[in-house]
């Protein structure tokens, strides 16, 4: 018991420094959270369930004060390794994504979009290249 | 049911505490109670004059940008600004009945709400120890009220915990503290604690702990007039006949732990979330509004900045008009400040220094979403006794918030439906506004069934779609702050960076405020050295 509690009391000390720097905005409390993953399996779904948020419906992206790029008839795609490390780790405006995916997700959201909206890369990248990139 | 421990003077718990445990708990005790300060705003500034006509180019006038200029004006720079909107205030917004909003991709909401109704999407808390803000608050003359921010009586709910009905907070803030105070009782009674805590401080702790939880004399935190007189009555007690209080019984320990409704019990704790809160009245837009009509014409609208650029004389910013383009026009100033989001100024051809370049592309904005609910009537009061504060669920919606004005009024209000970080934040960017809207009624209504009968009209802001920020604050990790804060932050030639993004307060306009402080304060040393 003793044990215990000292452990409890020592998590608690080490934790509170920790959060100190991020604590604002406090995130809302949120009961039985999931694993604050993206749920979508499959190209498709993935890319009008997330990606469209920014880079609009039509993949045509938006421009205000700055910009999303579209990634319709983006030339850049033709690495598929690009796309993937810009999910990933983002780049600029673009958040980094990578932990809110799996491997699978990534590899089937970049082979749709490489494939979608006048890209023709018919060149499959596979979850197990992700992983390596991870 | 009253305290039967005379609480110790502040002076002698601090020297207790002093004794006890060092310097350091010591410090951290006297920030707790309020004698060491949190905030690094200590006052307002007073800049020297600075060289007869010293310009000062300002980009943005959010709060950090208009800041900026009120002190460099008052010093006596000339100074310009430049602001991509056709308003003041930056993420200090609020959207009115009868207002228009034009998101990326074109979708447009006309705000359905009745006149005086409104939300704000960005900011909506002022904390008492965010002095800075305050001041510039009181020195506009902006009208402050309290802002509600642990409610006792309003929900806590989850989807899977005790059949989908939501708890007030109060239950389960009373029965967590009272079954841990129990369980630390009983440890301590059976000498687990000897090695750790002395004798006299073991008697100490016992009382803390009664006191604390709620306990009965038996040191249980048991069905009672203590524990109810924590977590409400079945029957409250009353006046005259039929006056006797029935208590309540509370949460078994096991069904709450495992509920994890606790998890708001710790958000209510931050520092940020202590009373005293405020908010402006009508709005928090009211303080951007405020700040512009006191600059007036020092601030150019609808100027959307596409270069920058510095050379040893001064700085010249390229912008056009931010809704029909066309030509190119400059500004140029001996200095500037830019208070543009790193999200759009990592898109802006400028020439600074790799370092601070390097910190601007590394920091991505958070996603959020606040969606706006107008109801026929305030149902929230007149049904649920619910008088501001917030609801906290595990929907994706995340918190309701229930507005905090108007009081007790017959005619209607405008729920705060959805206030949501993370995952489903992106989620629902993705889908049109009227989308978010439906679904922040479905899992509202599962709080409120209410809901379906009395909405009215609806406004959703999702945070990444909006035009002059492309989200809702710098997304700092520890890492990234480590390696690029101080880069981000400094003096690069004639060019400095303010805004809650330079800032350790992120996404809080007190980080804005003190970002800007700092930043003409070094600027100012650089103009005089």
């Amino acid at each position: 018991m003793r044990n215990r509690l000292a452990a409890i009391v020592a998590l608690v000390c080490l934790a509170a420094p920790a959060l100190a720097d991020t604590a604002a905005p406090a995130p809302p409390p949120r009961p039985n959270a999931r694993n604050m993953k993206f749920p979508m399996q499959g190209g498709e779904a993935i890319y009008q369930g997330v990606c469209q948020g920014c880079h609009m419906p039509d993949a045509k992206g938006a421009v205000g004060a700055g910009a999303y790029p579209a990634l319709a008839g983006n030339e850049k795609l033709i690495e598929g390794g690009y796309p993937i490390g810009v999910i990933m780790n983002g780049q600029k405006a673009m958040p980094p994504l990578g932990a809110m995916f799996s491997d699978t997700q990534i590899a089937d959201v970049v082979n749709y979009i490489r494939t979608h909206f006048g890209n023709h890369y018919t060149d499959k990248v596979t979850a197990a290249e992700v992983k390596t990139m991870r | 049911m009253t305290d039967e421990i005379t609480a110790p003077s502040r002076r002698s718990l601090l020297s207790m505490i002093g004794v006890v445990a060092g310097s350091a708990a010591m410090y951290h005790a006297m920030t707790e109670l309020g004698y060491a300060e949190g905030s690094t705003f200590t006052g307002p500034i007073k800049l020297s004059q600075p060289p007869p006509g010293t310009s000062v180019l300002i980009l943005g006038a959010g709060i950090a940008g208009m800041v900026s200029a009120l002190e460099l004006r008052d010093a006596g720079y000339k100074v310009q600004l430049l602001e991509y909107n056709d308003r003041p205030g930056g993420r200090n917004w609020t959207l009115y009945g009868g207002d228009t909003y034009t998101e990326l991709g074109g979708f447009t909401q006309k705000v359905g709400f009745d006149p005086g109704q409104y939300i704000n999407p960005g900011p909506w808390r002022l904390p008492y120890h965010h002095q800075g803000i305050l001041h510039y608050v009181n020195r506009l003359g902006v009208a402050l009220e309290p802002f509600t921010q642990v409610n006792y009586n309003a929900y806590v709910h989850s989807t899977e915990a005790f059949g989908g009905k939501p708890v007030r907070y109060r239950q389960i803030q009373a029965d967590m503290h009272g079954h841990v105070a129990e369980l630390l009782a009983k440890c301590t009674k059976q000498g687990a604690l000897d090695k750790t805590v002395s004798k006299e401080d073991r008697e100490i702790l016992m009382l803390a702990l009664r006191n604390w939880g709620a306990l009965n004399g038996k040191f249980e935190y048991a069905k009672g007039l203590e524990s109810s007189n924590r977590r409400g009555f079945d029957v409250d007690p009353g006046g005259g006949l039929n006056s006797v209080p029935v208590p309540s019984e509370p949460m078994a320990m096991s069904a709450l732990l495992k509920s994890q409704l606790w998890t708001a019990i710790g958000a209510s704790c931050n520092y940020e979330m202590q009373s005293a809160i405020f908010q402006p009245k009508g709005g928090m837009g009211m303080i951007g509004k405020a700040f512009g009509k006191e600059l007036g014409p020092l601030i150019q609208y609808n100027s959307k900045v596409i270069d920058i650029h510095q050379d040893e004389k001064g700085v010249t910013a390229t912008y056009v008009d931010s809704r029909t383009g066309g030509e190119k026009r400059t500004a140029s100033a001996d200095w500037c400040v830019c208070t543009i989001p790193a999200s759009i100024l990592s898109q802006i051809p400028m020439n600074v220094g790799e370092p601070m370049k390097a910190a601007i592309n590394q920091l991505p904005y958070q996603a959020a979403l606040k969606i706006g609910l107008q109801m026929k009537r305030r149902f929230w009061e007149q049904d649920d006794h619910i008088y501001g504060g917030h609801t906290y669920t595990n929907q994706p919606n995340q918190t309701i918030s229930y507005p905090m004005w108007d009081y007790f009024s017959k005619g209607k209000g405008v729920l705060l439906g959805a206030y949501v970080f993370g995952e489903p934040a992106f989620v629902a960017a993705a889908k049109p506004p009227e989308e978010r809207i439906k679904d922040a009624l479905e899992y509202g209504s599962k709080i409120h069934p209410q809901y379906k009968e009395e909405f009215e009209a609806g406004v959703a802001v999702a945070w990444h779609r909006v035009p002059f920020t492309l989200g809702c604050a710098g997304a700092w990790t520890d890492a990234g702050r480590a390696q690029h804060y101080d880069n981000l932050c400094a003096l690069d030639g004639r060019i400095v960076l303010a805004g809650e993004h330079a800032s350790r307060i992120p996404a809080w306009q007190e980080g804005a405020v003190t970002s800007a402080i700092d930043a003409i304060t070094r600027l100012h040393k650089r103009v005089m050295a």
